[in-house]
């Protein structure tokens, strides 16, 4: 199999132009064999049109995409043998049962007769739908939907899965589920790209891409994304109406970022040993007693706000 | 092209029509209603004109004249008037088309010079009732004057032979009676396949837009062609049961003779029913709404077919571009085909540069419509 040694997936330098707008911008990266790697960013980011792109259902407007060794440009039917797809909004087909489903994406996918039965069974099982298999999909709950959705994009044994917001708008203990699922596709040597905009399954993946306005702004492990990529320490410092005290902690010595997390600050420091006591004492100066500040965790939430906010001061834009 | 995944889609297609009994019954009624309003709704026979009749005379001869009229199915005498007023009148108010007015020496001059004169006064709003009628009308005095001449005759003691020197004995071939329903009613069904046949087609790629499917269903394996004909197939046997129904109520409602063989009308059916499948089919790709793309196909069949197919309009009365238009409605080659089959019992050997035409036309068309489908989402 093509790839197999090197990246499963390679981009670069990918742009994608809808008329005037540029929906991807220049974006490079690879994803290994067996590799989880999330696509974080905001709606409307350019995640989904990335993920079209590489399931070769939107011709790129410059750059090169390299899909299981195969330019997507040049031969999408092959790569569309080798890849699973879930779409964002859900596409099975509503009117129909699990079981019919499945056969039709069998058929379409072309699984060898005599492996279909037992894909299907797997797939029914992974997706805990046993015993429903002749309940039309209309009838199912969300969480039951996307894992049998995912069940459809795997019949094939695909090399590499595309997954665009498999978790929107289902229950966190389905989307814990989903994630197990994912792992274990990893585990067994499948590529997994996934797009999310819940941060907190950032976690999930081996390596994260952060992607804003069509640009991906930083991409690495979640843990390199949470610490280096803040090139600093944070702060949590909390009090009543402290929101207002932004832009007074903005200019504070040693502050490099401050932002509104809930009714509370996190606020970026050089040093968060020193600086704590420090910005009490400065607030209280100006007139803000009573403040307590501390030294957290950064989330992955903190590294993307802070990384959006710096890319957009790199192009001189607002946030 | 793999058979499976072509299998797979015409599978799929089948469980959702079968899963919206609504729309099954739709496309099974339609064609039902459809030849039942235009069978009986388009009539191009003339008759029981209504008649008005102005008898300024009022002879045993002038009424008998009348009486001619009366007896005529082609006429229904609905007033008798008194003045010109009134007829002018009833003719303005659509009461009557025709006025036949008999002149006050009818019967004299019948009895002094063997001539008499008839007026016919006819409403010509409608050219062609108008004509017709005043055909019938002169049918029905020239019967009269010879009835006339025989009386005459019989009593001067002449034969009928000197009287009538020219006797035609008109036989009419294929429809005998005349009748326009027997050649009217095949251009119906030709109408109502291409109706239904395109609007069966003309939501199945709209559909899956709508409901979002479509975006999976492209990031498959499956070519366009395996998608078209898979999608086709299930809509073929419906098409084709549509056409059954609408040819039996053919024959055997609407009594229109069929003398062809049944073979060579559903192997033609079928070339028909490809062609108008696969322009619902181009016309669901084109335009990516059900609503859009259901009233653009009712209008890219119905109106060429009703208008450029032959079916009630005669092709060879049209001006000579309008009848080069008519070579690119697949409705023309089909009407000609049904018309043969069934008032002519034409044959393969008859009707083989129609039934090339159309299978060309299918051709070029699954081609086309098959490739009309792009898959990206660009």
């Amino acid at each position: 199999m093509p790839g197999d040694a090197g990246a499963q997936i390679i981009v670069d330098g990918l742009v994608k132009r809808f008329g005037t707008f540029v929906a991807v911008d220049g974006v490079s990266f690879d994803v290994a064999r067996g590799e989880i790697m999330g696509f974080l960013g905001p709606n409307g980011a350019g995640k989904s049109t990335l993920i079209r792109i590489l399931c070769g259902l939107l011709r790129p407007s410059g750059g090169r995409a390299l899909v299981a060794g195969i330019d997507v440009t040049k031969d999408p039917d092959a790569v569309r043998q080798r890849i699973g797809y879930m779409s964002q909004k859900f596409s099975l087909y509503n009117t129909l049962s699990v079981i019919e489903n499945l056969r039709f994406f069998g058929g379409v996918y072309g699984v060898p007769r005599d492996k279909l039965d037992e894909r299907i069974r797997f797939a029914v099982e992974m997706a805990g739908l046993a015993g429903r298999e002749t309940s039309l999909v209309a009838t199912l709950a969300g969480g039951w939907k996307q894992r049998l959705a995912l069940g459809a994009a795997i019949l094939h044994r695909p090399a590499i899965l595309f997954l665009d917001e498999p978790t929107s708008g289902v229950d966190p203990g389905s989307r814990r589920r989903f994630w197990d699922l994912i792992h274990t596709l990893g585990a067994e040597g499948v590529s997994v790209l996934v797009s999310t905009h819940y941060m907190d399954e950032a976690e999930y993946c081996n390596r994260v891409a952060l992607i804003t306005r069509g640009r991906l702004i930083a991409l690495g492990t979640p843990q390199e994304l949470r610490h280096r990529s803040l090139g600093g320490e944070l702060l949590i410092i909390e009090r009543e109406g402290i929101a207002d005290a932004i832009d007074l902690l903005q200019t504070a010595p040693g502050v490099k970022d401050v932002a509104v997390f809930g009714s509370a600050l996190h606020v970026l420091v050089d040093d968060a040993a020193t600086r704590a006591p420090a910005l009490v004492t400065y607030l209280t100066g100006h007139g803000i007693a009573g403040a307590t500040a501390r030294r957290i965790d950064p989330t992955m939430e903190d590294s993307f706000v802070h990384l959006v906010g710096a890319a957009a001061a790199a192009r001189g834009e607002p946030a | 092209m793999k058979p499976r995944r072509i299998k797979a889609i015409a599978v799929k297609e089948s469980l959702q029509i079968v899963r919206d009994p609504r729309s099954l019954m739709i496309a099974l009624l339609i064609p039902l209603m459809q030849m039942f309003m235009l069978g009986y709704g388009i009539n191009l026979d003339v008759e029981h004109i209504p008649l008005c009749a102005y008898d300024r005379e009022n002879s045993q001869q002038s009424q008998g004249l009348l009486k001619q009229f009366a007896a005529s199915r082609y006429f229904s005498v609905r007033k008798v008037v008194h003045s010109y007023t009134e007829v002018a009148r009833d003719i303005d108010d659509g009461t009557c088309r025709l006025a036949i007015v008999i002149p006050a020496g009818f019967s004299q001059g019948l009895n002094d010079s063997g001539t008499g004169t008839v007026q016919a006064l006819i409403d010509g709003t409608d050219s062609n009732t108008a004509n017709i009628a005043a055909n019938y009308a002169r049918a029905v005095i020239s019967g009269f004057s010879s009835d006339l001449q025989l009386e005459s005759a019989q009593r001067k003691g002449g034969t009928i032979q000197t009287l009538t020197p020219v006797n035609v004995q008109a036989r009419v071939w294929f429809n005998e009676d005349l009748e326009s329903r027997n050649y009217i009613v095949p251009g119906i069904v030709a109408l109502v396949m291409a109706i239904v046949g395109a609007q069966l087609t003309s939501l199945t790629i709209a559909r899956e837009w709508e409901r979002g499917t479509m975006e999976l269903l492209v990031s498959t394996p499956v070519k366009p062609m395996e998608l078209m004909l898979g999608k086709l197939l299930p809509y073929f046997v419906i098409g084709m049961t549509d056409a059954a129904i609408c040819l039996a109520l053919a024959v055997f409602w609407f009594d229109v003779p069929f003398r062809g063989t049944l073979a060579t009308l559903f192997f033609t059916t079928s070339l028909f029913l490809t062609v108008v499948l696969c322009i619902g089919y181009y016309i669901s790709v084109s335009i990516r709404s059900q609503v859009g793309a259901s009233q653009v196909s009712l209008l890219l069949t119905m109106l060429p077919t009703t208008l450029l197919s032959g079916f009630a309009f005669p092709i060879d009365q049209m001006p000579v571009i309008v009848q080069g238009i008519t070579y690119l409605v697949s409705g023309r080659y089909y009407v000609t085909i049904l018309k043969s089959v069934f008032l002519k019992g034409a044959g393969v050997g008859e009707l083989a540069l129609p039934m090339l035409c159309l299978a060309l036309y299918a051709m070029v068309l699954v081609v086309l419509a098959a490739r009309s489908f792009r898959k990206t989402l660009d």
